[in-house]
C-alpha cells in the first residue's frame, strides 16, 4: 500500500453523502473517516440496513462489516468459527504482514493462546492491582499538581499519555526516566507509514526492533534474578512463555504496550471531553462524586478506544442472513455496537449512572475479552478521584485532533484550561 | 421458584426467592446482590459471574459447557466447584442452594 492510494480514497471518501451512497460502496473501515469524526452516519444506516455488509474494495482488501450488538456478541464469542490467528490476518483491519510477523496472545487461537494469556492474567488481576493503587494515585497527584492554571494546554499530553506511560513503567518496572519511548513505541506499532508518526514501513520495523533489543536486555536482566512482580519477570519465568522467540516476545511486549497505553490513555482524554459536551453530566458528577464508579465504564463504552476487531472465518457460516465464506475477513465494529439502540437504552447520550454501565462491547468477549478490563477501570477511577479533589471544572478550549485510524479510535490532542 | 443463598467474599448473606427459569446470576442481578457483575449479560462470555457452588450442591447444577470451561479458565481464583452463574439454570430442585462470591470478579 502506497501514501498516494491513501490519499486519492481519503478524498473520495470524504465526497460521499452517508444517506445516499449506494450500499455497496460503504466502507467505514477507512481512517480518514475517523480521523474527520464522519463514520456516525455510516454505521447508523449500516445498523438500519445492511447490519452484516460487504465491502468488497478497500485499502485493506475486502471485508465484512458486523455492526449490530447481538451480532457482534455472537462472532465474538464463536472462536472455533471466528479465527484471531496472526497467520490468516491477525486481529485488525489491516493484515498482519506475514514478512514481519509478531506473534501475541490476542492473534493466537487455544491452545497456544490459552496457555500464555494465562501467564499474563493474574498481573492485572484486582487483588494484584490492589497492591499498585496507591503508587498510581500518588503518580497521578504528581501529574495533576504540575498543571497550569489559567492557560491553554493538551490534556493528551500532559496527562493522559504521562499517566498511562508511568503506569506502564511500574508494570514493566520499566526504567522510569526512560518511560516515554513506550509511549513511541506504542504509537509505531500502530502507525500508517506517512500519516505524521512513521514516514515507511521500514521506519516502522526499524523502531520495533530497537524496542526489542532493549526490551531484550530488561528480559536478560530479570532472567538472572529471582522472580518478580513485573510483567517481564514474570514471562521470563513462567513455562508457557521463557522459551518465546524474539519475535513472539516483541509481539506480547508491543500487545502490552499498545494494550495498556492507548487505550486507557484515548478514555482519559474522551471522558474530559465527554464531561464538557454535556454540561449536566458533569454538574451531577460535581454533586456526587460516588458516580465515579458508574461514569468509568460509560466512559469506556461511549469512547470505545478500540473501534472495532477483527476475525477470520475458519469455515463457511451463516450470520445475519448473510453467508460468510471461509477465509473471509470478519471486522466487529465495537463502536456500532456500543451505540445499538436495540442492546443499549438511549446508546448515544453519555449518562454516567446508567443502570447497568458495564454491559458495553469496549473490551470484547469471549476468550480474547480485555484481559486489563479492571486495570484500566481503576486508572480510570483514580484519575477522576484526584482530578474531583482539585479541579472543579477543567474546560476543553476547542476540537480534539482526531487519529488516522479505524482500530485505535482517538486523539492527538485535546486543548483544555483549568480556570485560574 | 427455588430459595437461593448468594453469600458475599465479606460473608453477608443474602436469601432470596428466584423464579424457575432464570440464571442464577440473574437472581443475583435482579436483587442487586453485589459480587456479581455479569458483564456480558449472561451469554457465557465474560466470567464476571463466578461463583462457588456450595460442594453438596455442585453435582445438582448440572455440567458445564466448553465455553464455560474456556471462561473459567481464565477467571481467577477458581476451585474445583467453580461455576459461571449465568450458566447455572433455577428450577425447584435447586431450592435450597448455596453460592459464595469471590473477593473479585476479574
Amino acid at each position: 500500500m502506497g501514501d498516494v492510494e491513501v490519499e486519492v480514497d481519503y478524498d473520495k471518501i470524504l465526497g460521499t453523502d452517508p444517506a445516499t451512497v449506494p450500499l455497496d460502496e460503504i466502507n467505514v473501515g477507512h481512517p480518514g473517516l475517523f480521523q474527520s469524526y464522519r463514520f456516525w452516519p455510516y454505521f447508523e444506516r449500516l445498523r438500519r440496513e445492511a447490519p452484516v455488509h460487504y465491502c468488497a474494495e478497500s485499502m485493506f482488501g475486502p471485508y465484512w462489516s458486523v455492526t449490530k450488538y447481538k451480532d457482534i456478541m455472537a462472532v465474538d464469542t464463536n472462536h472455533a468459527v471466528f479465527s484471531s490467528e496472526a497467520s490468516l490476518g491477525g486481529i485488525a483491519i489491516r493484515d498482519q504482514r506475514t514478512d514481519f510477523t509478531m506473534p501475541m496472545f490476542i492473534a493466537m487461537d487455544p491452545p497456544r493462546h490459552d496457555e500464555q494469556r494465562k501467564v499474563v492474567s493474574p498481573i492485572v488481576a484486582p487483588e494484584n492491582l490492589a497492591k499498585l493503587a496507591d503508587l498510581i494515585r500518588s503518580r497521578a497527584g504528581k501529574i495533576l499538581d504540575e498543571l497550569p492554571r489559567g492557560e491553554t494546554f493538551d490534556w493528551v499530553d500532559r496527562v493522559s499519555i504521562e499517566l498511562t506511560t508511568q503506569m506502564l513503567a511500574t508494570l514493566f518496572d520499566f526504567p522510569f526516566a526512560e518511560r516515554r519511548k513506550l509511549t513511541r513505541w506504542s504509537d509505531v506499532a500502530t502507525a500508517v507509514p506517512g500519516n505524521g508518526i512513521v514516514e515507511t514501513e521500514e521506519q516502522r520495523r526499524e523502531e520495533l526492533l530497537e524496542c526489542l533489543t532493549y526490551f531484550t536486555n530488561l528480559w536478560n536482566e530479570r532472567v538472572n534474578s529471582a522472580p518478580g512482580n513485573d510483567l517481564i519477570s514474570m514471562m521470563a519465568h513462567a513455562d508457557a512463555t521463557r522459551n518465546m522467540q524474539p519475535m513472539e516476545y516483541l509481539g506480547n511486549l508491543i500487545l502490552l504496550i499498545v494494550g495498556g497505553n492507548d487505550t486507557t490513555r484515548n478514555s482519559i482524554s474522551g471522558g474530559l471531553l465527554f464531561l464538557n459536551e454535556n454540561p449536566k453530566e458533569y454538574q451531577k458528577l460535581r454533586d456526587n462524586p460516588a458516580l465515579i464508579e458508574s461514569m468509568v465504564p460509560e466512559i469506556i463504552r461511549y469512547q470505545t478506544p478500540l473501534a472495532h476487531m477483527r476475525r477470520t472465518a475458519l469455515q463457511d457460516v451463516e450470520l445475519g442472513g448473510k453467508m460468510i465464506r471461509k477465509g473471509d475477513r470478519v471486522v466487529m465494529w465495537y463502536v456500532s455496537g456500543n451505540r445499538d439502540e436495540e442492546a443499549i437504552e438511549n446508546p448515544n447520550a453519555f449518562i454516567i449512572d446508567r443502570a447497568r454501565p458495564r454491559q458495553h462491547l469496549s473490551f470484547g468477549f469471549g476468550i480474547h475479552r480485555c484481559v486489563g478490563n479492571r486495570l484500566a477501570e481503576m486508572q480510570l477511577r483514580i484519575v477522576w478521584e484526584e482530578i474531583l479533589k482539585r479541579f472543579p471544572n477543567i474546560e476543553v478550549m476547542g476540537e480534539p485532533k482526531r487519529i488516522y485510524s479505524s482500530f485505535v479510535k482517538g486523539y492527538e490532542t485535546l486543548p483544555v484550561r483549568i480556570p485560574a | 421458584m427455588a430459595k437461593i443463598t448468594y453469600i458475599e467474599h465479606s460473608g453477608t448473606e443474602h436469601v432470596v426467592e428466584v423464579p424457575n427459569g432464570l440464571s442464577v446470576m440473574q437472581g443475583a442481578v435482579n436483587n442487586s446482590i453485589p459480587g456479581i457483575d455479569a458483564d456480558c449479560g449472561g451469554a457465557c462470555a465474560c466470567a464476571t459471574c463466578h461463583v462457588f457452588v456450595d460442594p453438596e450442591w455442585y453435582p445438582r447444577t448440572g455440567t458445564k459447557d466448553s465455553m464455560e470451561v474456556s471462561m473459567l479458565d481464565f477467571a481467577n481464583g477458581t476451585q474445583p466447584t467453580s461455576r459461571l452463574s449465568c450458566q447455572i439454570l433455577v428450577s425447584d430442585a435447586l431450592d435450597g442452594l448455596i453460592v459464595r462470591m469471590p473477593e473479585n470478579q476479574h
